[in-house]
């Protein structure tokens, strides 16, 4: 054992200046040097640039005019904010149309997954019965499966029904709790049913209340921010989802991402090759736009309520074990 | 779990406390059924005949595992890009790990502009989707900026054996696309990193550790459980990915005239069976990693 404490002590006495420079460079327990703070910042912004990069580069080039795109000297400032694109982006995507498509296809199934994984993750949570373990297993496998492994027999039985192409096919799944990613769903309920205290629902029960009313009136108010994170989390996904609904509601319901998929036919039908000047031909800022014009409505969500998805892990417990 | 008072009549209350269950799960376990079970089956019903779809309805023609073996050894592209799919999770999983953990250290600090970082790094949940991604990519906005086209670069990398130069090439040119694949699992590590106990640090402060020490000996060990669930999520986000080029693969040929739906359904269930060796490989080399520890 050496004993090393006089020294600082004694070098405090001696230099005070040079102790608070280094309190300053490298700080204490109690707070972060400056060095430490200008490492973090700089690794902080090159992260944020990286993350940022695809996005920035995304709007540059949509507000680029076709003399702009030719000139090389233009990189990341284009000398006009041209709109022209976001003009044959909104058309070629048909805007309104499959807007409103990709909002009620997100929302709509995204609504009924997150009530039906509450009320699943509420009886996993709460009763006890013989083959939980393997329900959960199940669960796990739902979200393990590819949509390749299962997509085709259904695209035929729905072919059967004549449902191919209606929004019913993306519905009825979720409904049945068989939703895009609806184990992660059911896992957060299950986790946050499972923080809830028991005592006011064992009141409950001995006062008569029955299970329905128990989960409706004691368990569904209790744990509204999971509701809202999965909601959000599911809506998100749906929209970006574009495996399945490709399939299922094809020649039918025409999503955005689904038409930003055929983005260049449809330019090509609007814009025939031939026909126009060099001018109106597809060209990279086009694209950018349509690309835009697709993440913007999410970006739009994210801005405003980026507290529930930031916050999620607070709030509900998720990552469950 | 939930305590009982009355513990006369424990069996029949048992009995009803697992119908009560049974009744909150029985809408899963009917969607179940309909929507994975009988369609997993009928998929692999599928992969063993050679399916011809007409207008009355679907004709199946037994086969075997002919298209099992076609897709093995006779299809040209199939192996090579479960190869390629292969090397390319591989290269992956360890990046998105590593960087949704660092993230979720920084966002464990306080410090100033935390809140605009946050909301930085957790863009790519709300956007990464395939259209989106594709267009970003062609437009080469997915690579890392400037790096894989210098020509130093480039002309090193041509000395290296194949097997070497692809993964590496593939981190080049995608490093930005597998960074915004770690969105959910920094949400996930920063779950982690909250239920640690900080006491833990505390008596390890006490007793002189450096925060250096702390992290390996405290953080880590810690986030090891975590980090298994991250794994899995990744590995299966990343297969799921509607513009992996298996999962295209194995689309377009289920519209082929020749072998159809029945080839495409014999690749699904071997892509499946990669999927699951590779998951199996990451769990056990992660449990194995942290139960020595």
């Amino acid at each position: 054992m050496r004993i090393a404490l006089p020294l600082p002590a004694m070098r405090r006495l001696r230099r005070p200046d040079l102790d608070r420079v280094r309190w300053l460079l490298f700080g204490s327990r109690a707070r972060h040097g400056l060095v430490f703070l200008v490492v973090l910042y700089a690794l902080l912004v090159t992260i944020g640039f990286v993350y940022l990069y695809p996005l920035l580069f995304m709007f540059v080039t949509s507000i680029k005019s076709p003399t702009d795109l030719l000139n090389p000297m233009v990189q990341w400032v284009p000398t006009e904010l041209y709109l022209g694109n976001y003009l044959k982006a909104w058309r070629v995507l048909n805007y309104p149309k499959t807007l409103l498509a990709s909002v009620l296809l997100s929302v709509i199934p995204s609504l009924l997954q997150t009530v039906v994984a509450s009320v699943v993750g509420f009886g996993l949570a709460r009763y006890r019965f013989w083959g939980k373990r393997l329900l959960f297993a199940l669960i796990l496998a739902t979200f393990i499966i590819p949509p390749q492994n299962t997509v085709i027999p259904q695209m035929l039985t729905y072919r059967e029904l004549g449902l191919l192409g209606h929004p019913l096919a993306l519905i009825l799944p979720a409904l049945l709790g068989q939703g895009y990613r609806s184990a992660i769903f059911i896992l957060i309920f299950y986790q946050s049913f499972l923080s809830l205290p028991t005592v006011l629902e064992e009141a409950a029960r001995l006062d008569g209340a029955s299970e329905r009313r128990i989960f409706l009136t004691i368990a569904v108010p209790a744990v509204i921010p999971a509701y809202i994170v999965s909601f959000l989390f599911s809506t998100v996904w749906y929209w970006n989802e574009t495996f399945l609904t490709s399939i299922f509601l094809e020649g039918g319901v025409t999503t955005l991402p689904m038409q930003l998929s055929r983005f260049v036919q449809a330019y090509e039908r609007l814009y025939p090759p031939g026909t126009v000047n060099i001018f109106d031909r597809l060209n990279e800022a086009v694209k950018m736009s349509g690309t835009f014009l697709n993440i913007l409505p999410l970006l739009v969500l994210y801005f405003i309520l980026q507290k529930w998805f930031v916050e999620s892990v607070e709030r509900t417990g998720i990552a469950g074990e | 779990m939930t305590t009982r008072p009355l513990r006369r009549s424990l069996l029949t209350l048992r009995t009803r406390e697992a119908l009560n269950g049974y009744g909150f799960v029985l809408i899963w376990l009917v969607g179940f059924a309909l929507f994975t079970l009988f369609p997993l089956i009928e998929t692999f019903r599928y992969s063993l005949h050679q399916v011809t779809v007409t207008a009355e309805g679907i004709r199946l023609q037994f086969v075997g595992q002919a298209n099992y073996t076609r897709s093995l050894f006779t299809d040209p592209n199939f192996v090579e890009l479960v190869i390629g799919y292969t090397i390319e999770t591989l290269v992956s999983v360890p990046i998105v790990l590593i960087f949704a953990m660092i993230i979720a250290l920084f966002l464990n600090l306080d410090f100033k502009l935390k809140g605009l970082f946050r909301t930085i790094f957790f863009l790519p949940v709300v956007i990464t989707s395939g259209p989106v991604i594709k267009e970003l990519v062609a437009q080469g906005a997915a690579s890392a900026p400037g790096i894989a086209n210098m020509p130093a670069v480039v002309e090193f990398l041509a000395q290296w054996p194949r097997a070497l130069r692809n993964p590496v090439e593939y981190l080049l040119t995608s490093f930005i696309l597998i960074l915004w694949f770690s969105g959910v699992q920094i949400l996930i590590y920063l779950a982690g990193l909250q239920r640690i106990d900080k006491s833990l640090y505390e008596a390890a402060a006490i007793d002189g550790a450096s925060s250096w020490e702390m992290f390996w000996k405290i953080t880590l060990p810690s986030l090891s459980t975590v980090t298994v669930v991250n794994a899995v999520y990744t590995i299966i986000t990343l297969s799921h990915f509607s513009e992996n080029r298996v999962v295209r693969y194995v689309y377009d040929r289920t519209y082929d005239v020749h072998g159809g739906i029945g080839y495409a359904s014999a690749m699904a269930f071997l892509y499946f069976g990669v999927m699951l060796v590779l998951l199996g490989l990451v769990f056990v080399l992660l449990t194995r990693r942290a139960s020595r520890r």
